[in-house]
């Protein structure tokens, strides 16, 4: 014990000189006697000399976690905005290919003459949308905003381990967001190799021009990013192993946090390797390397490349692509479980088999990349081990989804939006699994690769629940962040439109795909065979442009409710965890007095022999209490 | 000035919401009633809602697979393509069951547990053997999923050597696709795009004998039944040679030569007279017509299904499967590579 505080000292006082707001160097405290295996920075920090609180230390260049979570979510709201955007665009295009629309040429200016799209940025909407919604909105706008919210007031710590390396962590994705939203002006356009960037059409501006100076900030905007991700990573799990309270054992962490931690090691592991195969990609690109390029005859000419290999690349990038799925699942299936225990008033049905699944997942995620390359050429048995991997994953999802039904059972439900939103994402998270089935199955991946079936699905699994975990996050903690309420009717509305919408847009997908029309076409129009699926895109468009309308309500009660919303109480949910016990107005360090010490875990709700039908961290156990926590 | 007229209407849109908004808040907090808080009602109507949506989603499904059922592809042309329709069938059946089983879950129990302020929650913690059931359940199903689908993968992908398959090219460039068949001596000569010149669009190389009778066509023409080892190669880009009649793709990868061996089991004329097919194409005859486009008649294509480029989406080639005597017709009538130099 009295290492680790040396160390800790140590490490918090090389931090406090590069950051003159850290919070909680760890001290020797005199209070408690009984440290067990828990350490934690607690004290009266009122000892420590704050520097005055400035407009740039305190909304700008904050070390606050409180202040960087809400930094993270509104910057990833505004690339959520120009994702979703971009979506409108080419639903336009895909609905009604050859109708001219005014508004095109208004936003796309040269790319789209007579407000008829280019087909060269059809394909730049189409990669700069993938990349924003994955990268900028569900991975940093999400793991970014919940995990720097909820891991120091949910476990109990004053900030995070460094907040400095926080406050870098914020920067870097600012200043990467920049990047990318700069890239969407330059004369050659930007990015269009689609999200996943294959070379060596990302690699080569003869292919595409969008492969030009696009490509260029792409990658350096990725780059930045990855470290960001980084920074952030490493001071989450730090955080969560070194700083819960007292009391606070890894099995009675909510399992939000279970959730970001484990992404917070998936992301440490596998975003080093997409930074190698940009890192590559820019050799190849500028300095003449062969690692993806070889025996490349383009523009009338032969290229000096000689050796290298494409699949290579795509290697690289699912080894990072496949677990980058889970960085963006993980964090909304943690919310949702601390969202529908809190809301339906019951334990979460089976916590450790909860935390045994988000391990397996985990686990699993990092060997099941070759999936996503079942027709590359790869050696068909690799295809056999990555379809059993990818199949396994089906079992502890299976769990998740019947543990979140089970939750439901005998529940007490209260149906605040962000509720609404978790059992929505319950809902998508079976629907999209389902057909990971069938893709995860080499033989019949086949014929529905690259088709709309696998928008369908990813779309399903991936994006909407993890924006409608988002979405429950932010109606769920919004008065955490701000101390005021969203207005609730405005809530039901959207969720109810942006639910049917959702399923409106993607699930008619499924039957694009089976009908063989493949993803990435600027018109089906060259191929009388899908003439006959014209209606279809246009009722999927449709429904797109209403669900983007209804986003209209989200923004406008996000933004008025910060300034004119109902003031919240401390604990507005009845929720059990350490969150609630802090005061609304945020004040640094978190706990006015000492830090709370956790008696119970946090799912204690409608237990019987209590008065409340839920009972917060704090209290301490009664003396005939059973609790296997 | 109409940007300025809708910007302005967007902004009292806005401010008309603010108020309705705060009227709403401040009239009930008035009455003593906390706005936002969820009541009694709204969890009854929240609750009804979800069993509604559930039969809505339900309806919704049901339409859209009568609706589409039409524009889905026609029975496989193919030997092991039959065989994906087979597995696709049952693992289809599979996950329809699942679903039609648990989200009519999900949604009875947030209606059914639908929240009331006189009642409370059961406390249930966690149960074994239900955790057990939903462990191995799927892992039994999923067992048996993975059986048959390595099964038919490893039949398609690993067939035994076949006696003398047809040896065809499929070559793939920015935009458009070649095909090259290996000859009366069945081998394909070298080739590589540091050989492209001229005519020679595929870079086949002069100096290998074996190149001499090799016949390069921008259509593909098969006969039925009979075996072709598809050899892939790409000159520019990653394409994806994707043959969705034949249940058949494969990426074409510059640098490599990528192979897929199938037998084509249905003849170009077959098709057009298979009853669902014709009705596809009669529906989408309809829709030409109205839109005054020409008449299409069926035909097995080739189609790019990997981002290539700014015509991606009009990367093809016209595949004919006939009799074998009709494919030695016309391949006599194609000029050898030595007759094009």
């Amino acid at each position: 014990m009295s290492d680790m505080h040396t160390e800790n000292s140590e490490f918090a006082h090389s931090s406090i000189e590069a950051n003159p707001t850290e919070l909680h160097p760890r001290h020797e405290d005199h209070g408690h006697g009984d440290h067990g295996d828990h350490h934690h920075g607690h004290g009266d920090h009122d000892d420590h000399h704050h520097p005055k609180p400035t407009f740039w230390n305190t909304y700008v260049f904050s070390t606050d976690h409180k202040m960087i979570a809400k930094q993270f979510l509104i910057t990833g709201m505004s690339m959520g905005f120009i994702g979703m955007m971009m979506s409108v665009l080419f639903r336009l295009q895909l609905a009604w290919p050859e109708q001219s629309f005014p508004i095109l040429e208004r936003l796309l200016g040269k790319w789209a003459p007579d407000g008829v799209m280019d087909p060269s940025i059809y394909l730049a909407l189409v990669t700069i949308h993938g990349t924003i919604m994955v990268f900028f909105v569900l991975t940093a706008g999400l793991s970014g905003t919940f995990s720097n919210l909820l891991i120091p007031l949910q476990i109990g710590a004053r900030d995070m381990a460094s907040g400095f390396l926080n406050m870098l962590s914020y920067w870097f994705f600012f200043v990467s967001s920049v990047i990318m939203v700069i890239s969407l002006f330059v004369t050659s356009g930007p990015a269009s190799a689609g999200w996943t960037v294959y070379p060596p059409l990302s690699a080569l501006p003869q292919a595409i021009p969008g492969s030009g100076m696009g490509m260029t900030l792409w990658l350096v905007s990725m780059t930045l990013f990855i470290v960001s991700s980084l920074l952030g990573g490493l001071n989450y799990i730090v955080t969560v192993l070194n700083l819960r309270t007292k009391g606070m054992s890894m099995t009675r962490l909510p399992l939000t946090i279970w959730a970001f931690m484990v992404t917070a090691i998936l992301g440490v592991l596998s975003f080093p390797v997409l930074l190698s195969a940009a890192l590559l990609l820019v050799f190849d690109r500028s300095f003449g390397t062969s690692f993806y390029l070889s025996d490349i005859f383009i523009g009338g000419q032969v290229l000096e490349h000689s050796g290298g290999s494409p699949v290579l690349f795509q290697h690289l990038f699912w080894f990072l692509g496949h677990p980058e799925v889970y960085i963006i699942l993980l964090p909304a299936l943690g919310i949702t479980s601390e969202v529908i225990a809190t809301n339906a008033r019951k334990p979460i049905f089976g916590y450790r088999a909860m935390v045994g699944s988000i391990l397996a997942i985990a686990f699993l995620s990092f060997i099941v990349w070759g999936h996503h390359m079942f027709i590359t050429g790869m050696n068909p048995f690799l295809g056999s081990v990555f379809t059993f991997t990818t199949l396994l994953i089906a079992i502890p999802s299976a769990v998740k989804a019947f543990n979140y039904i089970t939750t439901l059972w005998k529940g007490n439900i209260r149906f605040t939006p962000a509720m609404l939103f978790s059992i929505a994402l319950v809902s998508t998270f079976i629907t999209g699994g389902l057909t990971g089935i069938i893709l995860g199955d080499s033989a019949l991946d086949i014929n529905v690769h690259d088709t709309y079936f696998v928008v369908a699905h990813f779309h399903i699994v991936m994006g909407l629940s993890a924006i409608f975990g988002m979405f429950a996050g932010i109606y769920h903690w919004f008065p955490k962040m701000y101390g005021r309420r969203l207005n609730k009717s405005l809530g039901y509305m959207h969720f109810w439109l942006t639910f049917i919408c959702s399923y409106g847009v993607f699930f008619p997908m499924h039957f694009l795909g089976m009908a063989g029309l493949p993803r990435r076409y600027y018109t089906n129009t060259a191929f009388p065979m899908f003439d006959d699926l014209a209606d279809i895109n246009i009722l999927i468009s449709n429904f797109a442009i209403l669900g983007a309308i209804a986003q209209v309500l989200f923004f406008f009660n996000f933004f008025y409710s910060i300034f004119r919303g109902q003031r919240s109480v401390q604990n507005p949910w009845k929720s059990n965890t350490l969150e609630w016990t802090t005061p609304v107005e945020h004040i640094h360090g978190n706990w006015p007095g000492e830090i709370p010490e956790v008696h119970r875990w946090a799912y204690d709700y409608s237990k019987p022999g209590m008065e409340e039908d839920f009972v917060p961290q704090t209290v301490p156990m009664k003396p005939d209490e059973q609790s296997g926590h | 000035m109409n940007t300025l007229l809708i910007v302005l209407v967007l902004v009292l849109a806005a401010i008309a919401i603010g108020q309705v908004v705060r009227v709403l808040e401040l009239s009930s907090s008035v009455s003593g009633k906390d706005p936002n808080a969820v009541t009694d009602a709204d969890n009854n109507r929240q609750g009804w809602y979800m069993l509604i949506f559930l039969f809505g989603m339900f309806a919704f499904f049901l339409w859209n697979t009568y609706d589409a059922w039409g524009t889905l592809l026609p029975k496989a042309a193919s030997v092991h393509g039959a065989e994906i329709d087979k597995l696709m069938a049952i693992s289809m059946v599979t996950i329809v069951l699942v679903f039609f089983v648990t989200q009519p879950l999900l949604f009875y129990f947030s209606f059914k547990y639908r929240g009331n302020s006189a009642r409370k929650a059961t406390y249930v913690e966690h149960d074994n053997r239900l955790e057990l059931m939903w462990t191995s359940v799927p892992a039994v199903v999923l067992a048996g999923l993975i059986l048959y689908g390595l099964s038919t993968w490893n039949t398609i992908m690993f067939k035994p050597p076949v006696e003398d398959p047809i040896i065809v090219e499929i070559y793939a460039k920015q935009f458009g696709w070649n095909a090259r068949y290996a000859g009366t001596d069945n081998e394909l000569g070298d080739a590589g795009v540091r050989n492209i010149e001229g005519v020679n669009v595929l870079g086949v190389d002069k100096n290998d004998m074996q190149s001499m009778d090799d016949v390069v066509t921008s259509e593909l023409h098969l006969p039925v039944g009979k075996p072709v080892l598809f050899k892939f190669r790409a000159q520019d880009v990653i394409h994806s040679a994707y043959m969705p009649h034949f249940r058949l793709q494969m990426n074409c990868v510059p640098g490599a030569v990528t192979q897929f061996g199938f037998t084509p089991s249905v003849t170009t004329a077959e098709m057009r007279a298979d009853p669902k097919l014709m009705a596809k194409v009669d529906n989408i005859n309809v829709i030409r017509s109205k839109r005054g486009d020409e008449p299409y008649t069926f035909d097995y294509v080739l189609l790019c299904n990997k981002i290539c480029g700014s015509a991606h989406y009009n990367m093809q080639m016209k595949i004919v499967v006939e009799s074998e005597e009709e494919y030695n017709t016309w391949m006599k009538s194609q000029k050898t590579f030595a007759q094009t130099l």
